[in-house]
């Protein structure tokens, strides 16, 4: 009998994706622990040196390094932290988003921008969209270093010590959980104090060995290495996340199809039957 | 009760340690620094060395570190280390390994590249071994 066979061809092709898509949601889940371990566990250092970042940021140096001076905003720099893979849900587009808002926002302003893109998918977004590219690295893998991310980050501070950018943004999801993950901009350079801490509100300075500017130079190089670092950690946790969401969602959507459309075969096949049934039944009353 | 300050030690891996100790002494760029609770506020880079705290309560402890920043404020000590080892993790035959390793680097040297990288692979160790003795010193190892 041949009733349906297109439908039974399509239920087991969308079986196979499914099963496909399952197997995706467990290796996510289980790379996600494993990311979220690493952003657990560096996530204390990148903690202390924003604290003494915002120390130095409250402190009244006689030496006041380039990192720490306010200038007029003409050319902003971006360093855009995206996945290296695809099939994670609305992960990367809302990134990109927010970062083409902001954008969007200081060209109203004749600010130009700078972008330095991290993660195969922000390199090829930026490559399609146009916006000036200074430095791209990709394929990080699961596990990222500090290492490759160096040259990339140098390229925007030195953009800065060379007074062509005027501040550095970095662009980055944050894990709040597994269910969500925001985007967020943060300010690198120059750095801010915040309001939070009037126990440093007096006039005071540190004591610096060696020499000031050598010591800052290399602190707050460091400084914009482990947040960037951090939040390419933070983003890897968050695509593993995302992704295993989606692929939770195409698995249950599957699943539907496959009943819906076994539904329609049933009743196909009971049509058939039944039509058969009444043929012969009326060719028997004809005799 | 002696005073305490809190001290936190992190490298960029993981929290190596976290809690109040009595005092701490670490190898700066200009010389040993020996820190006492309610010390001037002092920025400094740290050479590679052992980093030794007293506890609250008296209690001693090592640690490895190859390198990275002290930030010293009255009430909060942080080391920010390149990395930072327990020091009983560290293994006295592979540190003279790489002393001497390193110090033939040092002797066939091909160009200022290997140069420079052999004297920090043979400080680091020098710094380990260093690390070892002091150990043995105030634990009795």
């Amino acid at each position: 009998m041949a009733v349906g066979k297109e439908i039974k061809t399509q239920i087991a092709s969308i079986g196979s994706t499914r099963k496909i898509t399952s197997a995706m949601e467990m290796v996510a889940a289980s790379k996600m622990r494993r990311a979220q371990d690493r952003m657990e566990s560096s996530r204390p250092y990148a903690r202390s040196i924003r604290g003494v970042i915002q120390h130095l940021a409250k402190a009244n140096p006689e030496y006041k390094h380039l990192y720490m001076q306010n200038s007029d905003l003409k050319r902003v720099g971006f360093i855009v932290v995206g996945s290296d893979r695809g099939l994670c849900g609305g992960l990367n587009v809302n990134l990109f988003k927010v970062a083409i808002g902001k954008m969007k926002e200081f060209n109203s302003q004749n600010v130009e921008i700078d972008f330095c893109a991290i993660g195969g998918k922000a390199v090829s977004f930026f490559r399609n969209y146009g916006g000036n590219v200074k430095a791209a690295t990709s394929g990080l893998g699961d596990a990222p270093e500090l290492e490759a991310l160096i040259g990339s980050v140098k390229v925007m501070l030195d953009s800065f010590n060379e007074g062509k950018l005027d501040c550095l943004y970095v662009v980055s999801n944050e894990f709040v959980n597994t269910m969500t993950q925001k985007p967020t901009i943060e300010q690198l350079l120059p750095l801010q104090a915040e309001e939070d801490d009037d126990t440093l509100n007096h006039h005071w300075d540190y004591i610096y060995e060696p020499d000031a500017r050598d010591l800052l130079t290399g602190l707050l190089t460091r400084y914009v290495e482990s947040m960037v670092y951090q939040a390419v950690v933070e983003n890897n946790a968050c695509e593993q996340a995302a992704r295993m969401l989606a692929m939770k969602n195409a698995t249950d959507n599957a699943g539907n199809l496959i009943d819906e459309l076994q539904l329609i075969y049933n009743k196909a096949r009971q049509a058939a039957i039944t039509q058969e049934i009444s043929e012969i039944v009326s060719g028997a009353a004809a005799v | 009760m002696a005073m305490t300050v809190h001290c936190d030690i992190v490298s960029a891996e993981e929290e190596i340690f976290s809690g109040l100790i009595e005092f701490v002494s670490v190898r700066g760029s200009l010389g040993e620094l020996g820190i006492y609770p309610g010390h001037t506020p002092l920025l400094s880079e740290i050479k590679p060395g052992p980093v030794e705290l007293r506890k609250q309560g008296g209690e001693e402890d090592i640690f490895y570190v190859s390198g990275g920043f002290l930030e010293v404020q009255p009430h909060k000590i942080i080391v920010l280390a390149d990395t930072a080892l327990r020091a009983g993790d560290l293994d006295e035959a592979t540190a003279v390994e790489a002393q001497k390793h390193a110090e033939q680097a040092m002797a066939d040297k091909q160009g200022e590249f290997e140069y420079s990288r052999a004297a920090t692979q043979l400080a680091e160790a020098a710094a380990q071994l260093r690390t070892l003795d002091a150990i043995r010193r105030k634990l009795g190892k």
